[in-house]
């Protein structure tokens, strides 16, 4: 078995109720659901891997490939919708070059949609993690990842080269 | 006149226990536990509060049906999956106020003779939950949660529950099965949640908003409370305002305060020329500038064939195509449909279909009748809300906005240019 699923278990009582924060706590240490983690979750709880598997995808939380390094998601929430996020989800698929639900080959950038976080009075919105990006404009999205990318190449660098 | 949010737009007010002390907070509490659940439970029947969640039912009783239950351990619920595109008021009460929140779930467990509060939180609300986090253990610090508190006999703690991203879990059953490790799909009703909810139990299940008026309720009187705003469904309400407004945001007012008011004067007024209002979120029924004279509570925005929902205020104006956002609400519900019955499931892809149809200029006219008999079985034979009322919003849009639909299927293109062919 993965050796963070393990301690995660420790943690963890042998509960059916605990399978959702137990998922939750595996995507947050692994980056996603491997189906190696499913099924180990499945025997932790005595229940069986079909029902560990139609939980995780019933919920839109749960991944199944790793994320990118920018998980990025594109609200298309009503409100977002009403103030252009169409439009962002244009222009970002075009400046990464991939379509919405998938990652980037350098693994940098991945691009989901959602529906609503919450934010609406902020729309249109693009979330990276836990940063909200707010009421964003299809040059906006260039300017942010521009800046994530750049951060992205800066994080790279050995700290003390000139 | 503000009741949740006074707190909150006082100077150099902060989510800090301290903070909420200073301005009276835990004073309720104190209160409640030197009076008999039986009166408390008059007082909020008294104030006429109605579920601010969507459903409008009154708090009083069944928060009374939840006490009467003689099963226990009995469970309080908190309501805190606010999913509806356009609503954000209850993470703002959270990230906030937060103790407003704790003391009002200690009051219910107090009436309702529970003593374990679950809140179930949206995944996506990291702050909201580390906030609320942090309330819990100083609220247990200072006794005001945990075993004895304030030194009674009256023990109460609640736990933090993160949802995972389903916004048919913010339907109250759906939400009970999802907090016991299960998908989240609705349950039949009855049995009510008041005497078969977490874990088969009694649970007083509620929203957060609801939770959050009932420490001024105990301070101030039932009747108090039931002065305020619209007789029928008194207090206030917070209203999310987004779109196209110029000062979106949330706006806590009087129920019944005009619609055209809350746009204008609150809201700073359209930008450009209005041309419909989504007074409840994505599940209710289009306004247009005819009907901004309605006055904002349940019952009066349900007489002009909406629904005020959880107040999510949507402002669109004319450079919108309403074929365009009606595909859209339909997109939402095909996706967040959780398949358990079969008008929803495959009426939510049917719409879905039909619309797409239109905006690609491959609709047919006899859809728009079709929907309109799909919204009525839907609403008739499905099994939770969301199938209710998943066809409000279009149906709505072709009632008022017919020429639009026609013109996308007879001349298959949109005037506007936002449906792409
Ligand atoms: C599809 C659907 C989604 C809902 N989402 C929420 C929600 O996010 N928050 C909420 O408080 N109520 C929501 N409700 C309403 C709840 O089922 C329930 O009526 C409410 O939480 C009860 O609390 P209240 O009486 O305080 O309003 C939803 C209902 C449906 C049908
Ligand atoms: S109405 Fe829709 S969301 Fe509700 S139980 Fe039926 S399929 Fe699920
Ligand atoms: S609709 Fe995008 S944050 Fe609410």
């Amino acid at each position: 078995m993965v050796e963070p699923l393990e301690q995660i278990f420790a943690s963890c009582k042998v509960e059916r109720k605990e399978l959702i924060p137990l998922l939750q706590e595996i995507q947050e240490k692994l980056g996603y659901l491997s189906d190696d983690a499913m099924k180990a979750a499945a025997e932790f709880l005595h229940i069986p891997p079909s029902a560990v598997y139609g939980v995780a995808t019933f919920y839109n939380q749960f991944r199944f490939v790793p994320a990118g390094k920018h998980p990025l998601k594109i609200c298309l929430g009503t409100a977002c919708h009403i103030q252009g996020s169409k439009l962002i989800m244009e222009a970002m698929e075009r400046e990464l070059d991939i379509k919405a639900g998938n990652v980037t080959p350098d693994h940098e950038f991945s691009l989901d949609r959602v529906a609503c976080v919450g934010c609406c009075a902020l729309a249109p919105v693009i979330i990276d993690k836990k940063t909200v990006y707010p009421r964003m404009t299809p040059f906006k999205v260039e300017e942010v990842l521009a800046l994530l990318k750049e951060e992205n190449a800066h994080g790279r660098l050995p700290t003390n080269e000139p | 006149m503000e009741i949740i949010l006074r707190n909150i737009h006082k100077q150099g007010y902060s989510p800090d226990i301290s903070s909420y002390i200073t301005e009276g907070g835990y004073k309720a509490l104190e209160q409640s536990l030197e009076v008999k659940p039986g009166h408390l439970l008059s007082e909020i029947k008294l104030s006429k509060l109605v579920g601010r969640g969507g459903a409008a039912f009154p708090t009083g009783l069944k928060w009374e049906l939840a006490h009467n239950a003689e099963e226990y351990p009995k469970y309080v619920v908190c309501n805190a999956d606010e999913g509806e595109p356009g609503t954000f008021k209850d993470r703002i009460i959270m990230e906030r106020d937060p103790h407003l929140l704790l003391e009002a779930m200690a009051i219910c467990g107090r009436i309702i003779g529970s003593t374990q509060g679950i809140i179930y939180i949206r995944g996506e609300y990291f702050d909201a939950y580390e906030i609320l986090k942090k309330a819990i253990l100083d609220a247990e610090k200072r006794k005001f949660l945990g075993r004895n508190i304030l030194g009674s006999d009256f023990s109460f703690n609640i736990r933090l529950y993160r949802g995972a991203g389903a916004y048919v879990c913010g339907e109250e059953t759906a939400l009970l099965d999802s907090l016991e490790g299960k998908k989240g799909q609705s349950r039949v009703k009855p049995p009510f949640p008041t005497f078969t909810g977490y874990e088969d139990k009694p649970t007083a299940l509620n929203n957060v908003e609801t939770l959050s008026n009932i420490p001024e309720i105990v301070l101030k009187g039932g009747e108090w409370f039931s002065k305020i705003g619209s007789p029928l469904s008194p207090g206030t309400k917070l209203y999310c305002l987004s779109g196209n407004i110029h000062k979106p945001g949330v706006y806590e007012l009087p129920t019944g305060t005009p619609l055209s008011e809350l746009l204008g004067k609150y809201g700073g007024g359209v930008e450009g020329k209005l041309k419909a209002v989504l007074p409840g979120g994505v599940s209710s029924s289009f306004l247009t500038d005819r009907e901004l004279s309605v006055n904002m509570d349940y019952p009066s925005v349900a007489k002009a064939g909406s629904a005020l929902g959880s107040g999510a205020v949507i402002v669109i104006n004319d450079t919108h195509c309403m074929v365009d956002i009606a595909k859209r609400c339909t997109e939402f519900f095909a996706h967040e449909s959780c398949g358990m019955c079969t008008p929803c499931r495959e009426g939510t892809k049917r719409a879905k279909e039909m619309l797409t149809g239109i905006t690609q200029g491959s609709g047919e006219l006899s859809s728009l009748e079709l929907l309109r008999d799909m919204r009525k079985v839907m609403y008739d034979t499905s099994r939770c809300g969301l199938g209710q009322s998943a066809l409000n919003a279009v149906v709505s849009a072709i009632e008022k906005f017919r020429d639009e639909f026609e013109e996308h299927i007879a001349a298959k293109k949109c005037n506007l240019g936002i449906c792409s062919g």
